[in-house]
């Protein structure tokens, strides 16, 4: 505190004398001392957003209002961007702006309140998630048609689960169903939720679909699936995911995340899995038609069997057939042949006359060649048949020489004569001092009988030797 | 082990669709008598395969709970009224 050059008045009076900037100053300091960080409600208006990056608003209520600023760096840490008219809480502290001598909360905190401002936060979130791709049709995974472990995530007070269960157990008892039991509103909620979806992913082996829902409540109530943090567990979850959030009409971002939509958890029983009772009717049409098609194909195959089987025979009447037939030709195809071989022989020699009689000089060459390529071919036949009747002539002499008595001769047997030229056939026919010729293989003795070493008959006749 | 099993049996909706291809190429009728026959043994197997699916399993409904150390564990689920897991208050 200066004493400054005062005036008369001043000098008389000797208060306490600030400058403009001192005044402020003090003003700063009561401020940020006594008043310091406070948590304050109040209505969005006429948000500004300069290039220096900062957001400056104004808060305010029926009666008052009062200058709020949230610097850059805090605004990067904000979801939720204030629009006009919003109700907020806002959690920051009281300074003044020393230059234009205005006092400011500047904000650290801001988040929506009421349903106002919840809806702006949802649609703040829907559409920076759709744009990031979450909401993709082609990112939704396809449900297994007929899962056999399924994981739901509720709370298990209230009634969804139990209707969700007695559904699934009305349609197809024989599903193995896994309850996660999580808080599904309040500030835990997102995060149980979403570790839930972490903790069923890791299992081994996974379950083949994930139910994630709670029966319906306000906005408020089901405020913990409009997240983030449960949107983009949602949306990282390998195993397909079924929302069931709350009553037909709400749509969370829960529901544009997951692979599909129920509107509610007993809807989602009922999409989760057709009853059995309709499987087993389309199985049975299946079999049926499998049947009848295969009858259709069978009968169509024994008719043509059948047609085709009338125009045969029985195989033993046909082998028959075949053998009279064939009898027949086997004569008349050898008498066809010899009687072909001795015209084609007869109509060579004709043409070959004919030829030799007729035919110009130029041709003569070529035709002579033919004939007596055609001439050497008969003489080959005939060469042919020759030899082979030669061969048969040889071996018939053959045969007869063997019989000759000559040949008996050869192989060591001789021929006895007597005076008369008789042949001796038995040792009655000669006396001993007859005079005989013995005719050998080779050669010819004259021999006189000695003695008889052995008899027989006078005369040769037939009698036994 | 539960693990292999799976990766061992082909999914319901495949060995369903199996099955309409082979009644829809029976009822083309193009079919030699010989595979007309192979294809109606194979339709007869995966459809007895399918009603198996379909009838047997018996039905489990369990509790997820963590241990103490972390670790998921499973509990039979009790209906609420037969007063066995749940405590008063509501939570979960």
């Amino acid at each position: 505190m200066e004493r400054t050059a005062a005036s008369p008045e001043a000098q008389r009076a000797s208060p306490m004398v600030f400058t403009v900037s001192q005044l402020t100053g003090r003003i700063r300091d009561l401020l940020e001392r006594e008043v310091g960080s406070v948590w304050v409600e109040g209505e969005v208006s006429r948000p500004v957003l300069p290039a220096s990056g900062h957001l400056y608003l104004t808060l305010k209520d029926s009666a008052s209002q009062i200058k709020a600023v949230i610097f850059k760096n805090r605004l990067r840490y904000l979801a939720f961007r204030p629009e006009d008219g919003v109700q907020v809480l806002a959690f920051g502290r009281l300074t003044v702006y020393e230059p234009r001598g205005e006092y400011q909360l500047v904000v650290d905190h801001l988040e929506p309140l009421g349903t106002g401002a919840l809806a702006l936060a949802f649609e703040q979130l829907k559409k920076k998630l759709a744009a990031e791709g979450l909401f993709d049709q082609d990112r939704k995974k396809p449900l297994p048609v007929l899962p056999r472990r399924v994981a739901v995530v509720t709370s298990t007070s209230g009634a969804a689960l139990w209707d969700f269960l007695k559904i699934i157990h009305r349609r197809h008892p024989g599903l193995h169903i896994l309850v996660y039991p999580v808080l599904v509103q309040g500030e835990a909620a997102p995060g149980m939720i979403s570790q839930a979806l972490l903790d069923l992913n890791r299992l081994d082996p996974p379950p083949e679909v994930i139910v994630v829902g709670r029966g319906g409540g306000s906005l408020e109530d089901l405020w913990a699936f409009n997240t983030e943090v449960v949107a983009r567990a949602i949306a990282g979850s390998k195993v397909p995911v079924i929302s069931a959030v709350g009553h037909e009409v709400d749509y969370t971002i829960a529901d544009f995340t997951a692979d599909l939509r129920a509107s509610t958890p007993s809807a989602a029983a009922e999409l989760l899995i057709r009853p059995r009772e309709e499987w087993l009717a389309e199985l049975e049409g299946l079999s049926s038609r499998l049947s009848q098609a295969l009858g259709a194909g069978l009968a169509s195959w024994r008719a043509r069997a059948q047609g085709a089987s009338k125009r045969l025979l029985d195989p033993r009447r046909m082998i028959e057939r075949w053998l009279v037939r064939t009898a027949g030709d086997t004569d008349r195809l050898g008498l066809a042949v010899e009687r072909t071989y001795a015209l084609s022989l007869a109509r060579t020699r004709a043409a070959a006359g004919r030829l030799t009689a007729q035919s110009p000089d130029r041709r003569m060459g070529h035709l002579r060649e033919r004939l007596s390529r055609l001439e050497r071919g008969l003489a080959l036949c005939l060469a042919g048949r020759l030899e082979g009747e030669r061969a048969r002539a040889g071996a018939l002499a053959e045969r007869l020489a063997g019989l000759s008595p000559l040949a008996v001769l050869s192989r060591g047997y001789s021929l006895t004569q007597r005076a008369d030229g008789r042949v001796v056939r038995s040792a009655g026919m000669v006396e001993p001092g007859d005079r005989v010729r013995v005719r050998l293989g080779r050669g010819e003795l004259g021999c006189l009988v000695e003695e008889v070493l052995a008899g027989g008959p006078p005369e040769g006749g037939s009698g036994p030797s | 082990m539960a693990k292999r099993e799976a990766k061992k049996e082909e999914r319901f909706e495949v060995l369903l669709t199996r099955l309409e291809e082979l009644v829809a190429k029976l009822e083309d009728g193009d079919l030699e008598l010989e595979e007309a026959l192979a294809a109606f043994e194979q339709g007869v197997a995966l459809s007895r395969q399918l009603n198996q699916r379909l009838t047997q399993a018996q039905e489990k409904v369990e509790l997820l709970l963590k241990n103490s150390r972390g670790e998921l564990e499973t509990s039979p689920l009790a209906e609420p009224g037969t007063g066995a897991k749940e405590d008063g208050d509501g939570s979960f």
